[in-house]
């Protein structure tokens, strides 16, 4: 059966030429960089340029890039780095819709002396702004405000957040993890202290990230160990991916365009195709400031998980926002924080393109879902109530 | 990924009885769209008042679906009171096994069941009995008591997994926690008693219970009892005073005495009189 896959938000298929890039490094030039000999440090010339590609797709300087294990890993080390920078402020900012990396170690911070400040969204995803700022406060050591949403591709504007967070000296961090490789960035004009961002989701291989960290930010490390990274991260690097992530970064950049206009239409054909065919079928989050490859639809009066798999029987991959398929019970946060009822909530399903996709395959899920969608709401007992 | 048995993908790709029965017999409703799952469960009787046809509609995922097939399949032939008999475990026994996360599904199955059945009786619905523990799914400590002991559940996530209570906020695992203690204290307590208990400690636990508890009651009639000799847990007395000539005398060791050394020695105790 042939796959279509539709879940680029959760992870992308590693492209061709990152692999053919990356191969050498796990079959001839296994060494260590840190090593004398020739063998071995002449790697670290290729991580010099792996380093340089990743500045590049964000325009910053190489030395602003640190290589880490994935996005949550450098999300966790830009929360903590701020803490232990800023020992005397007990204070974080975030969202509500953030992504568990951020949410999590919020809460767990919470539990440790800190008070989180949770900035809402309205219907749109769109956030209070308002209430961001008021709540910038002298104790406030950090503010995390995600570029991106991964469950809806809502965009919040964190440049120009990031100016006004500037201002009252508090240390700005955003997980771009979605964001990045899908709409331009440009660190070098903006106020923006962090940014996280994970191989995996543009075209290498899991398992590498990274985390921007500018010029002149007080740092702590995450994990202590050799000197690696400049001594702001431990551990014997990842060359392979790394390179791999350097590779990936170019074919970014130069993809940039077609994820914006190809993608683009490829997302908003399948999401006209399928509220054309399909009742009683929302869009969650404002359409205006979203990524290019993104769609989030509620089906109303079905459940998620039962959509999933059917689909799946036609080997279409995509994701839900409901209960049941993330072994936690209620539906995702980021829908409840907007306010999207249970009724649409529960039967909401994510689509994620790339420039992998083709429209035959856009095509192929708007003739598979709407009887997919019919066939589960007869069976349910809500859906006549409703008609 | 949810691994889902072939019987589990069958019922959901291909359910049976789907539909209401416009003139049904009984009628079961329960869950809501706010929990994500919910279930209708009609059934009509044959003149033998044997279920001659179930459907049901469900809005959930795949295994609550399954297993509203599943029941539907069950039920029919069935009277009213071998309908009764089935248990959460019974449908998911019948789909060759739910994963542990998707307990719940069955219990679905049970509940709208038990409903269908009551409403065929004229039971009225019955109010909601008990406290609100969980509020976020609306959970009740009856409903979680029951679970608890009806399928052995010991921790929170277990709860969790079979009446979502606690799936949401969190901020009830305590409550949970201390009724899983309470239901589970009476049952685990005493093993926890046998095991810590050595041959001479349980020889003098015995003898303790036996003159402290035992023959002060049955002293007031009259009676007295002797300890005779202890063999593993066969513990061999001699009634003296009024119940040696006592008809009731073996009620009053079975019932009275080893229920007595049971409850506070050991639950394995048997007790003999010495001939």
């Amino acid at each position: 059966m042939n796959v279509v896959y539709a879940d680029n938000n959760a992870t992308t298929q590693v492209a061709k030429k990152v692999l053919d890039e990356m191969l050498p490094y796990l079959e001839t030039y296994y060494g260590n960089p840190s090593s004398m000999h020739t063998f071995g440090g002449q790697v670290a010339k290729n991580i010099a340029m792996a380093r340089e590609q990743t500045a590049a797709l964000l325009n910053a300087s190489p030395e602003e890039i640190l290589f880490t294990s994935c996005g949550t890993e450098s999300d966790s080390t830009a929360i903590q780095a701020a803490i232990k920078s800023n020992p005397d402020r007990k204070h974080i900012v975030t969202t509500r819709v953030e992504h568990p990396a951020i949410k999590n170690i919020c809460e767990h911070s919470a539990k440790n002396e800190f008070h989180v400040t949770y900035v809402p969204v309205d219907e749109n995803g769109t956030l209070d702004l308002d209430y961001l700022y008021k709540n910038l406060t002298d104790d406030t050591a950090i503010a995390s405000i995600m570029w991106a949403n991964n469950e809806t591709g809502v965009i919040f504007p964190v440049e120009e957040i990031a100016a006004k967070v500037k201002e009252k000296g508090i240390v700005f961090h955003t997980d771009a993890v979605q964001a990045v490789g899908k709409i331009p960035i440009d660190l070098k004009n903006t106020e923006i202290d962090m940014l996280s961002l994970s191989g995996h989701k543009i075209h290498a291989p899991k398992g590498i990230g990274a985390l921007y960290v500018k010029k002149g930010t007080k740092f702590s490390p995450f994990l202590i160990g050799g000197h690696q990274e400049k001594g702001r991260r431990g551990g014997t690097e990842n060359v392979a991916s790394i390179i791999g992530l350097g590779t990936a970064s170019e074919l970014s950049k130069n993809l940039m365009e077609e994820e914006n206009t190809r993608v683009k239409e490829m997302r908003d054909s399948l999401e006209k195709g399928l509220l054309e065919r399909i009742d009683n079928a929302i869009v969650n989050g404002g359409k205006e400031k979203r990524l290019p490859n993104t769609t989030s639809i509620a089906f109303e009066y079905v459940e998620g998980e039962a959509i999933l798999l059917m689909m799946d029987e036609f080997g279409i991959c995509a994701s839900s926002g409901s209960a049941c398929t993330s072994g936690s019970l209620e539906p995702s946060h980021v829908l409840r924080a907007m306010g999207v009822p249970f009724t649409a909530a529960h039967g909401t399903i994510r689509f994620s393109l790339s420039t992998y996709n083709t429209m035959e395959e856009v095509n192929f899920i708007i003739e598979k879902l709407p009887p997919i969608i019919e066939k589960l709401r007869k069976m349910s007992p809500f859906w006549k109530k409703n008609q | 990924m949810w691994e889902y048995t072939d019987k589990v993908k069958d019922h959901f790709l291909n359910p049976r009885n789907v539909g209401e029965i416009k003139d049904a017999d009984g009628i079961g409703e329960v869950g809501s769209l706010a929990c994500g799952d919910a279930l209708k469960l009609t059934f009509k009787l044959d003149e033998n008042k044997r279920i001659k046809d179930a459907q049901f509609q469900t809005f959930g995922c795949a295994s609550a679906i399954a297993s509203s097939s599943a029941l539907t399949e069950m039920l029919k032939g069935l009277t009213l009171e071998e309908a009764e008999k089935i248990s959460n475990e019974n449908i998911a026994e019948y789909l060759g096994g739910l994963p542990k996360e998707k307990m719940h599904c069955s219990v679905l199955g049970r509940d709208a069941l038990e409903k269908a059945i009551g409403s065929y009786r004229g039971e009225s619905e019955k109010k909601i009995e008990g406290e609100i523990v969980c509020e976020c799914f609306g959970v009740t400590d009856l409903e979680i008591k029951r679970v608890v002991a009806e399928n052995g559940l010991i921790n929170v996530e277990d709860v969790t997994d079979y009446v979502k209570a606690g799936g949401g906020c969190g901020k009830c695992h305590e409550r949970i926690q201390e009724i899983i203690n309470q239901i589970n204290g009476i049952q685990i307590q005493p093993k926890k008693k046998e095991k810590a208990l050595t041959n001479i400690q349980k020889i003098k636990l015995i003898q303790e219970t036996l003159s402290r508890e035992i023959q002060p009651a049955l002293a007031k009639d009259g009676g007295d009892i002797e300890l005779i000799d202890v063999d593993g847990n066969k513990v061999i007395v001699k009634l003296r005073g009024t119940c040696a000539t006592c008809s009731k005398s073996e009620l009053t060791l079975k019932n009275y005495v080893e229920t007595k050394l049971r409850e506070l020695v050991a639950d394995s105790i048997e007790v003999e009189e010495v001939q």
